[in-house]
């Protein structure tokens, strides 16, 4: 087997493939029911997927059905994302014994065994690869991101049932995957049986799948993926026109959209914690009862006020200035800073948003109206 | 991410609520810099900012840093003491490169606000001190709020004496002040560079920088020739905690010392509130 090459797998496939990473030393994780949501969590069996599982998603909504079907990736993404794994919502930097003129400083240990990602959605994947360049690809890489990135093995669920939510076809992310897997599972549950075509991805992909039972992939096989990801595609109705996008955003900073989704917005953060790139952090220190300094960064928001704190207060005042910074971050300055949107179209943003707000529509609004400008005596900050 | 130990060997008050820091590791050796880059600064236990550095490339000896009491971590910083132990990252960001085009040259304009003189004191050492044949002449402007918070008043003098055009003005005067009053814009008629042939760096508040970048081009002077050090929340000084961002730069990265053409001109003119 080689890559590039596609192979079947039953239903009994999927537990042996896990089983054979557990083997190899890795540890196994992959999307578990937990809290009504579908996270990312341990996976050791098919059992602890979920297993006939289905979501129902809207602006603002979120809910899980079980139904007694056997299929395992029918859902669409729910609130965690993999970057939790790669950088964790909470971490020590390092902790100092300060005893006069002598500081001990220790980092953390970072040895970890390998991960290996079961289940992983393409956007996901995409999300991943947006993050990489963030804090892998720069000047300053993130040791605790690296080292457990490091030797990822990854293995995506292609995409069948997309929820209302759901972009990714504007986005270039989904609902098939192109690359950055080792192993790419497409699940068919038709009238020829539950069963995987399995794509491979990597040398590595091709030397775990040899010890997993699989059998030559037919015709049939290949045209039901091909019919499972284009209706997949034909389900996505919601849509982000990227043409333009992001000189369009940049030239419509004083736009009197950004007022109007401010009168709705909460500037709660949840936008910024279920999404899949958000890469904000902060650092503070702390000291225990000991006199021990610990320094600890902590995923923190835009939304946030202080989060543009400069002495004298924040930078940002009004919620309007805060979603025009994340949003015009997400799909136009993120490009400007990493050669890439900041946003795959999970939609995560859209579901978890309290009251309901959409980029898309909020971008679709801009571009309806692009030139406009708020009138100075509604302007945040101008009627002083 | 974790700071190098280093000893305050002397500290010196420059005004009532900004002091300088000189600095030499615990051990080791000492950190390089230029003239415009910053470094974190850890008070430990209290937390860490991000500071310039005030030293000059000339000067042989300690790392100066030069801090103003704004909140908890800097009010830790000026209070510490000679012999106390603090934490050094760095240094980040761009630096004035006052060697390099378009400050090598014509005439070079340097205006300061208040504390903004401190990340310009090492690229003005430079400048005055280059040798004849490079560049043109060196004007410096300095502005602080009152004649109490002029700082650096020893190194203007030396400054002058070396041949720079030094004009010291403040927005409110106070009892014996003779000098000149008003936003370092209005002393720019007094001074006599040449803005087709001159460049300039600015520091200082960003409202200040926005005004004085708007009145050099009024005069003539090339925007591409102005560079101006913006600032931002910064929590990280490596590009990972995305608070200094500012339109398409990370001042961490990106910054703090950047071109005034483009971008940045455009970006101070809109408002961020």
């Amino acid at each position: 087997m080689r890559i590039g090459e596609a192979v079947v797998m039953g239903s009994e496939g999927l537990d042996a493939l896990l089983t054979t990473l557990i083997e190899l030393g890795y540890e196994t994780r992959g999307p578990v029911v937990r809290d009504g949501a579908i996270m990312p969590g341990p996976v050791r069996e098919v059992a602890d997927l979920p297993v006939g599982t289905h979501d129902v998603q809207a602006p603002g909504r979120y809910g899980l059905e079980q139904s007694d079907d056997d299929t395992v990736f029918a859902w669409a993404v729910g609130p965690g994302s993999w970057k939790a794994e790669f950088f964790p919502p909470s971490q020590e930097l390092w902790h100092s014994t300060v005893d006069g003129e002598s500081v001990t400083t220790t980092t953390p240990d970072l040895d970890m065994p390998p991960l290996a990602i079961v289940g992983a959605r393409p956007c996901e994947l995409a999300a991943l690869a947006v993050l990489d360049r963030v804090l892998l690809d720069g000047a300053f890489p993130d040791p605790r991101y690296a080292a457990r990135r490091d030797g990822t093995f990854l293995v995506t669920a292609e995409c069948g049932s997309p929820a209302a939510t759901c972009f990714c076809t504007s986005m270039g992310t989904g609902p098939g995957a192109d690359s950055g897997f080792d192993l790419a599972l497409t699940e068919l549950n038709d009238d020829d049986g539950h069963r995987f075509v399995v794509r491979i991805g990597s040398d590595r992909g091709a030397e775990v799948l040899a010890a997993v039972p699989v059998s030559e992939v037919t015709a049939a096989d290949l045209a039901a993926r091909d019919r499972v990801l284009s209706s997949s595609g034909d389900l996505i109705d919601r849509r982000l026109e990227t043409r333009g996008l992001a000189d369009l955003l940049a030239r419509n900073l004083e736009h009197p959209r950004w007022d109007e989704v401010a009168d709705r917005c909460l500037a709660c953060g949840n936008c910024t914690l279920v999404c899949p790139t958000c890469f904000c952090s902060d650092v503070s220190d702390t000291t225990d009862l000991t006199g021990d300094v610990h320094r600890q960064r902590t995923w923190a928001s835009c939304f946030d006020l202080d989060h543009s704190h400069l002495h004298g207060g924040p930078v940002r005042s009004s919620t309007s200035s805060r979603y025009r910074q994340w949003l015009t971050h997400k799909l136009s300055t993120w490009w400007d800073q990493f050669d890439t949107s900041g946003c795959v179209g999970c939609g995560r943003c859209i579901a978890w948003c309290p009251v309901g707000i959409d980029l898309t529509e909020e971008a679709a609004a801009i571009r309806e109206t692009d030139g406009a400008v708020r009138s100075l005596s509604t302007a945040p900050g101008r009627a002083r | 991410m974790t700071p190098i130990p280093h000893r305050i060997v002397s500290r010196r008050a420059e005004t009532g609520d900004v002091t300088t820091l000189s600095l030499v590791p615990a051990s080791g050796r000492p950190l390089g810099f230029v003239p415009g880059q910053f470094n974190m600064l850890t008070a430990y236990g209290v937390g860490e900012v991000a500071i310039s550095v005030s030293s000059s490339p000339r000067e042989v000896g300690p790392l100066q840093h030069t801090v103003r009491d704004v909140g908890p971590v800097t009010r830790a910083l000026c209070r510490a003491s000679t012999g106390d132990v603090i934490g050094v990252r760095g240094p980040f960001g761009t630096p004035w490169a006052v060697d390099a085009a378009p400050t090598s040259t014509g005439d070079t304009v340097v205006v300061a606000g208040g504390i903004g003189i401190a990340p310009l004191r090492g690229a003005i050492d430079d400048l005055v001190h280059r040798p004849d044949t490079d560049g043109g002449r060196v004007f410096i402007v300095a502005g602080a709020r009152q004649p109490e918070q002029i700082i650096f008043a020893g190194d203007l003098e030396a400054w002058e004496r070396a041949g720079a055009v030094v004009a010291v003005t403040v927005d409110l005067g106070s009892p014996g002040w003779l000098g000149h009053v008003g936003l370092v814009t209005s002393v720019f008629d007094a001074i006599a560079f040449e803005p087709a042939e001159s460049s300039a760096l600015v520091c200082g508040p960003e409202i200040m920088m926005r005004l004085t970048a708007r009145a050099l081009v009024g005069r003539g002077v090339d925007p591409e020739r102005i560079r101006v050090a913006l600032e931002r929340n910064m929590q990280c000084g490596v590009g990972w905690c995305g608070h200094c961002q500012l339109g398409p730069f990370l001042l961490c990265r990106d910054g703090p010392v950047l071109p005034y053409a483009g971008a940045v001109s455009h970006l101070l003119s809109e408002r961020e509130r």
